[in-house]
């Protein structure tokens, strides 16, 4: 009796880990499919489309994370087959520059503007 | 004098802004592949089309010649237009033809090749896509040129023209 209730625990425990092993995959193929464009579709990512282009894609992600590949290294997959453009979230290289640090350069110059303009008033 | 340092940063502004916005008219927001990168082939194993056993890249690629991956499927209507030209193709011994049946019915598919005639050395079957993904494609007809370092030289998007099939023959010559 005992036995079996050691093996009943066990069993529930294994079957929760489990589970919460699945969700946290899901989570994270969930994540990388949204961060992936279809290319064959208009403004729509592989986890909106049902294209045929975008189901293999999807396969392509379930199969690499249950066999223990990282984000990155889906990522890196993907960006060697198809090019930075099937990434939404593109990395800073010298394409990309412009895209980074114009935003970051405005937003300093605001600040900068608005720094001034509230110091000269406070002078007056 | 300050009011035209203003004016002239903001025409400068907004000049940079029409800039990027009209060259971006200009270009494509489709997507576009790169076509002459040399990558390597993927290591993959597949099913044979005829014998449905399982074979390895490496067996498949194993001469030392050129070889041609085409991705083809039965409704695939473009694939119907090229099928004549690579079959002519296929007649050039310095090269050797892989077709890809692509997210097929495999009755359709061996309809297909019974009705317009086999081009291919051998067949191998993508029932989900995801060997296709390993050589980069995303969609049908797609055709990869590989030369005998076993590197992807050219790669046509869309059906193959004569112009294109000229091409392939005079890389390999």
């Amino acid at each position: 009796m005992k036995t079996l209730k050691i093996f009943l625990i066990l069993f529930l425990f294994i079957g929760v880990a489990q589970l919460k092993s699945n969700e946290k995959n899901d989570i994270l193929q969930n994540k990388i499919l949204k961060n992936i464009r279809c290319l064959i579709c208009q403004g729509q990512s592989v986890h909106d489309s049902e294209s045929d282009f975008a189901s293999s894609i999807k396969l392509i992600v379930e199969k690499k994370i249950n066999t223990g590949s990282s984000e990155k290294q889906i990522y890196d997959f993907l960006r060697e087959k198809y090019g930075d453009w099937i990434i939404y979230d593109p990395k800073l290289n010298k394409n990309t520059y412009v895209l980074w640090l114009l935003p970051l350069l405005l937003f300093l110059s605001g600040g900068a503007i608005m720094y001034k303009k509230i110091s000269i008033k406070n002078n007056e | 004098m300050k009011n035209k340092f203003t004016i002239l940063i903001v025409f400068i502004f907004l000049s940079f802004c029409f800039a990027i916005f009209y060259k971006g008219l200009n270009s494509s927001n489709t997507y576009t592949p790169k076509t002459h990168d040399k990558k390597n082939i993927p290591i993959f194993r597949a099913k044979d089309f005829n014998s449905n056993i399982n074979i390895d890249s490496k067996k498949i690629f194993e001469e030392n010649i050129f070889y041609v991956v085409n991705i083809w499927a039965s409704w695939c209507v473009p694939c119907r237009k090229e099928h004549p030209l690579l079959m002519e193709l296929s007649k050039n011994k310095s090269v050797k033809l892989i077709g890809l049946n692509y997210r097929d019915n495999s009755i359709n598919a061996k309809n297909f090749i019974n009705e317009f005639g086999n081009p291919y050395a051998q067949i191998l079957i993508d029932n989900d896509g995801m060997l296709a993904v390993e050589f980069g494609a995303y969609g049908v007809p797609e055709t990869f040129l590989i030369d005998k370092d076993k590197k992807i030289i050219q790669k046509f998007v869309g059906p193959i023209s004569q112009q294109i099939v000229k091409e392939i023959e005079l890389i390999i010559e």
